[in-house]
């Protein structure tokens, strides 16, 4: 039996502690959770990513209060009741509309600091393959929702990507038409993407990011140098009064302070957009309802995706699918091809510091590609950048191997 | 001891299977629960009059959501066909015409027809098909899908299969295989 503190008042700190061990709790999760010194405000994308999901979710259930998932009711229920009559719902559509845009740029950032530091190694490889789990699993999200404003881009955007379900020349027709319930995208496909977008890839979200907090626990985050640290010892000389020698800090309130100080100006740039830029997350061929007699003379998804859509452009079909399939697979495993035994930032690390600007400079150039039309010598150079992308990744193994212990 | 623990397994393995029967049965609700509604599958045929179609010019109708292209070939545009596109040719009343579904093979966009070069333009990602809508030019894989059609007369209906169609099926130039243009 438990020792209850008699005298303790209902709901007080000890009251609570006695009951569900909050001090514990709190310990373990933020007061004593430790975080080096030596970082940067790259090491903010975290706490920017989870504020920024915040502001989808409360702006997302403003706009789901007057949303209808119907194909006839849905293009007004977005463009007329939420936009003109729903007080500040075009307040609610703009925030949701850049978070869902730039929410994409923070994971980006996020995943290329792990990339430069080494934050996927020794440790860490579950910090980065449930990371990655993210990655899809918001990009699903992005894509539902896309679908909900039934404008030209949101249906043409639902018939190029569940067509891809077909698998090329195995020709699986009847996976398309399950996942439409229909021959082409129609009211069935509008409700049941509403409810992965509002119900069930969120639920699976939010357990991620669970459980993406919980791989963090042990290997601790990593470092501007990747020095291994030993967090007890480190620990141990913080608690006894020597914080300044210590290479740690709290998590609650001292590093949440610099995290902090980086929402503060993520948050002037942000609603800088929403309030002056908007546009730019909002596709103006989407402000036509959707018409399933007329192609768009161009089709190209949101600008997070355009890296990956251009993989799957310039090859015939089965080929362009293969590549697609292996630009959507292939950064989960960069733990296991990295070969190199140290965990370094990349300017330490030789060949792959050429390596990480070639793949990020290439997945730019793939993503500008994207966006222009499929023409003559666009053609030949997305070609030549998807080949790249490919290569990029098939050589990573042979230059990490190749890497002295540091 | 050891009883006790074959005992403990053989219940661990009956509760298993009777949970993984129930688990298979639930999947293959859910899977039924996102299959297309009997109301949407038996969206019927389509009868489109062509009496009054005109030379060169594209007409499409909607069958079962999707647009169908219905084009009547000038005597020009016949005489420069190759077999293959003869084979695809659906003739009513003694004019050749192209019938498909107008969705490219590629990833489903609908090609645009270029009236002055006699040819379709997949503007998403540059695939080019012929007038009887056999693709010339990658990305896509096969001819545009002939559905199943019956001619009555001038009348031309889609969703059912007419002795024409079965010809064409046999021939195998519906669409579902390749087929070289120029052959």
């Amino acid at each position: 039996m438990a020792h209850f503190d008699e005298n303790a008042k209902p709901f007080s700190e000890q009251w609570l502690d006695d009951r569900i061990g909050i001090r514990t709790l709190t310990r373990v999760l933020s007061t004593e959770y430790w975080i080096p010194k030596n970082i940067n405000f790259l090491w903010a994308m975290g706490m920017l990513l989870a504020i920024t999901f915040g502001m989808l979710l409360i702006s997302g259930i403003f706009l789901l209060m007057y949303y209808k998932p119907d194909t006839a009711l849905a293009f007004d229920s977005v463009n007329y009741t939420i936009m003109q009559e729903v007080g500040f719902g075009w307040l609610f559509r703009h925030i949701h509309g850049v978070a869902a845009s730039v929410v994409f740029l923070l994971i980006y950032i996020h995943m290329f600091t792990g990339i430069y530091y080494g934050s996927y190694k020794k440790g860490r490889e579950m910090i980065w393959i449930s990371g990655m789990l993210l990655f899809v699993t918001f990009s699903a999200e992005a894509f539902s929702g896309y679908m909900l404003p039934w404008g030209q881009m949101s249906y043409w955007a639902g018939m190029v990507i569940t067509n891809l379900f077909s698998m090329g020349s195995l020709e699986l027709n009847g996976v398309v038409e399950w996942i439409r319930g229909d021959y082409v995208p129609g009211d069935a496909f509008l409700s049941r993407f509403f409810m992965l977008h509002v119900l069930l890839m969120p639920l699976i979200i939010i357990a991620i990011i669970v459980v993406h907090f919980g791989t963090l626990r042990i290997p601790h985050v990593n470092n501007q140098e990747g020095e291994e640290i030993d967090f007890d010892i480190e620990a141990e000389k913080y608690l006894s009064g020597d914080t300044k020698n210590a290479k740690i800090i709290r998590f609650q309130w001292d590093f949440l302070a610099k995290d902090f100080m980086v929402l503060g100006f993520f948050l002037i740039l942000f609603f800088y957009l929403v309030f002056y830029h908007y546009d730019f997350a909002m596709d103006p061929v989407n402000f036509d309802p959707a018409d399933g007699l007329k192609t768009p003379p161009h089709i190209y998804p949101e600008w997070y995706f355009l890296w990956s859509y251009e993989i799957l452009r310039p090859f015939s079909k089965d080929i362009g699918l293969i590549a697609f399939a292996f630009a959507q697979v292939i950064f989960v495993l960069l733990p296991f091809l990295d070969r190199s035994p140290n965990t370094i930032p990349a300017h330490k690390r030789g060949l792959f510091f050429v390596w990480f600007w070639a793949l990020l400079i290439d997945m730019i150039i793939l993503s500008v590609m994207g966006k222009v039309p499929p023409e003559g010598s666009f053609n030949t150079i997305g070609l030549y950048s998807a080949l790249t992308f490919i290569g990029l990744w098939v050589i990573l193994p042979i230059i990490t191997k190749m890497e002295k212990k540091k | 001891m050891s009883d006790n623990v074959n005992r403990r397994d053989a219940m661990g393995m009956a509760l298993g299977a009777c949970a993984a029967v129930g688990g298979v049965y639930s999947l293959v609700g859910m899977k039924k629960a996102w299959d297309p509604l009997p109301s949407v599958k038996a969206a019927g045929s389509t009868v489109v009059e062509t009496s009054n179609l005109e030379e060169n010019v594209i007409i499409t109708e909607k069958w079962r959501g999707k647009p169908v292209f219905i084009l009547r070939k000038t005597a020009e545009m016949v005489a420069k066909s190759s077999s293959n596109d003869k084979a695809r040719d659906v003739i009513i009343d003694g004019k050749a015409h192209l019938v498909c579904v107008g969705l490219c093979t590629h990833l489903g966009c609908i090609p645009a027809y270029r009236k002055d070069k006699k040819d379709f333009l997949c503007a998403c990602h540059g695939a080019e098909y012929d007038a009887s809508a056999i693709n010339t030019k990658a990305p896509a894989p096969l001819p545009m899908l002939i559905p199943p059609f019956k001619i009555d007369g001038t009348k031309l209906i889609l969703g059912e299969a007419g002795p024409e169609y079965e010809k064409m099926k046999a021939a195998g130039v519906l669409g579902s295989t390749p087929l070289d243009p120029k052959a």
